[in-house]
């Protein structure tokens, strides 16, 4: 792999810039690995990526049926944060806040991880308790965070409505100055160059149709592009996972729905942070080209469409232009929508199977973009060892049938 | 925008005005009591998230405010019938699967027929090549 630095610039100037080296190969398959991971987005990535670099599993190949990035990781609004309230996933969400904060320098290219803060706002008094309740167990597990009243919010956000005039009058906010956002295709591409860098294929086009299992054991894949085989197989396929599954014969407990985000024309620079609001129901930042980046709730109904309907764009502007009046002719030039996989407890599903060597991380529904390096992560680990990750363990499957569920709906940030 | 047939109503009207429920014809364990922590983990959070024919629990929340059964494409969203509560449905994945095959339908050679097509159906006109 061709390291990036400033010497390299001036170096390929000389040439001008007609001599890099491609980020990635695009190779055949190989009839067998030792672990194929199915799906080519942020963690599907990673997990190539930590099993090469530091489980030292490099006979490993992507399977992905698009092209990478081309699912949620690039159609999301990059929040990065770890303020959760339950111990289970403040301990996954900081395990990967941390990998963030040395992921540029690890991966040699830039992720544009902007620690610029998150503020979740709170509207009624249940909401400010709430906060209260969430910044203090934060902080129990070593998770800064600050509670703020109004002054405090309106000092960070002048350009907001934090007046007494607003129809749901902002009383206060949880604070994480850790918090961020990062650009969501260069994770992608960061960690497709550094697995690749490291021995992965990385098969772009290439479907997964079917399981091989023979006496309860995977043994590989039908895809579109003949068989491949590998004894451990990791499915992270978000939206789609519920399709993967019931071709193994699983099933799981997710609902997959259309999440909606947008951005509007490039403004100068106007909100230096990144604003959550669960009572009004919209986040929106601006990232360093200038669009404002917004977005909100999910469609309520199922969908595999990836699209979203018009009535949750109008109730998301209506939420944004409520905390912000001063974006109410702001025009809005792209719109997404992605298919989450929503789990009943807002929390994700790292699990073994009943069919053994068949491994799921999935159910991030709504939040998963900030969980890409340290999803990928304890899925490697957890893949290179054959046994769940300690991180991961709580996040099995079966908690659906014990009762040991992670109800994270207060903290995820906006109502599912 | 969904234009939504209310059942109870019998009128078309838009999507803003119902609340979407979760899967239908979900049957609530006889005797609860006897279930096994299996059983009860299933009804309470495992649900079908069909990637084709849905047949889905509405309310009409800002009408009748009666619950009501929606059958659905989850890929184009076409709505294929409206049915009250109670009633089966008539159109589902599998009775799509059979008119097709005996009307004969034809698939774009290697493409996905999208209106009103179930994914069975699909596969059955393309052979077992898919």
């Amino acid at each position: 792999m061709q390291r990036y630095s400033g010497f390299g610039l001036v170096k390929h100037a000389l040439s001008h810039h007609e001599n890099w080296e491609r980020q990635w190969r695009n190779p055949t398959p190989k009839k067998a690995y030792d672990v194929i991971i199915v799906g080519g987005g942020g963690h599907g990535l990673a997990t190539a990526y930590y099993l090469a670099k530091e489980f030292g599993v490099r006979n490993v190949a992507v399977i992905e049926k698009g092209w990478l990035g081309g699912g949620n990781t690039a159609r999301n609004t990059t929040i990065v944060r770890s303020n959760y309230l339950w111990d289970e996933a403040a301990a996954l969400y900081e395990h990967s806040m941390k990998l963030w904060e040395g992921l540029s320098q690890d991966l040699n290219y830039n992720v544009m991880f902007s620690q610029r803060g998150v503020l979740n706002l709170g509207h009624t008094l249940q909401d400010m308790r709430d906060i209260q309740r969430r910044v203090n167990a934060n902080r129990l597990n070593g998770i800064d965070g600050e509670v703020l009243d109004a002054k405090g919010v309106q000092a960070l956000v002048p350009i907001m409505d934090c007046s007494k005039n607003a129809r749901y009058p902002v009383m206060g906010a949880s604070w994480q100055p850790r918090a961020g956002v990062a650009r969501h295709d260069a994770v992608a591409w960061g960690f497709a160059r550094g697995a690749d860098a490291h021995g992965v294929d990385i098969l772009q086009q290439t479907e997964v149709t079917g399981f091989k299992i023979r006496d309860g054991q995977v043994y590989g894949v039908h895809t579109n592009r003949g068989d491949i085989e590998a004894k451990t197989v990791g499915c992270v396929t978000a939206g789609n996972s519920g399709v993967l599954a019931k071709m193994a014969g699983i099933k799981l407990p997710l609902e997959s729905h259309p999440l909606q985000a947008l951005v509007s024309e490039p403004l100068k620079p106007v909100l230096d942070t990144v604003v959550m609001s669960n009572h009004v129901h919209g986040y929106i930042s601006q990232s360093d080209k200038g669009d404002l980046v917004i977005g909100a709730g999910i469609d309520g109904y199922n969908g595999y469409g990836q699209r979203g309907s018009y009535p949750t764009v109008e109730h998301t502007l209506q939420a944004i232009v409520e905390m912000f009046p001063i974006f109410s002719r702001v025009r809005m030039n792209r719109q997404w929508g992605g298919i989450v996989d929503t789990c009943p407890d807002a929390c994700p599903i790292l699990s073994k199977t009943k069919v053994k060597g068949l491994y799921f991380n999935c159910g991030w529904g709504t939040g998963g973009f900030k969980a890409t390096p340290g999803s990928g992560h304890v899925f490697a680990a957890s893949l290179a060892k054959g046994e769940m990750h300690p991180i991961a363990a709580p996040f099995s499957i079966d908690r659906f049938n014990t009762g040991a569920l992670v109800d994270e709906h207060g903290a995820a940030g906006v109502a599912h | 925008m969904f234009y939504i047939h209310c059942p109870y109503c019998g009128e078309h009207r838009e999507e803003e005005e119902f609340h979407p429920k979760g899967q239908a014809h979900i049957a609530r364990p006889a005797d609860p009591a006897a279930c096994s922590d299996e059983e009860w983990g299933d009804y309470l959070f495992f649900r079908d998230n069909p990637r084709g024919i849905h047949h889905e629990l509405w309310v009409h929340a800002v009408g009748c405010r009666k619950f009501f059964n929606i059958t659905r494409h989850t890929v184009t969203y076409e709505i294929l019938e409206t049915y009250r509560m109670g009633e089966q449905p008539t159109i589902t994945a599998e009775s799509l699967a059979r008119a097709e095959k005996s009307a004969g339908v034809q698939v774009a050679n290697g493409g996905q027929q999208t209106v009103g097509a179930s994914d069975s159906a699909v596969k059955d006109s393309k052979g077992a090549k898919v």
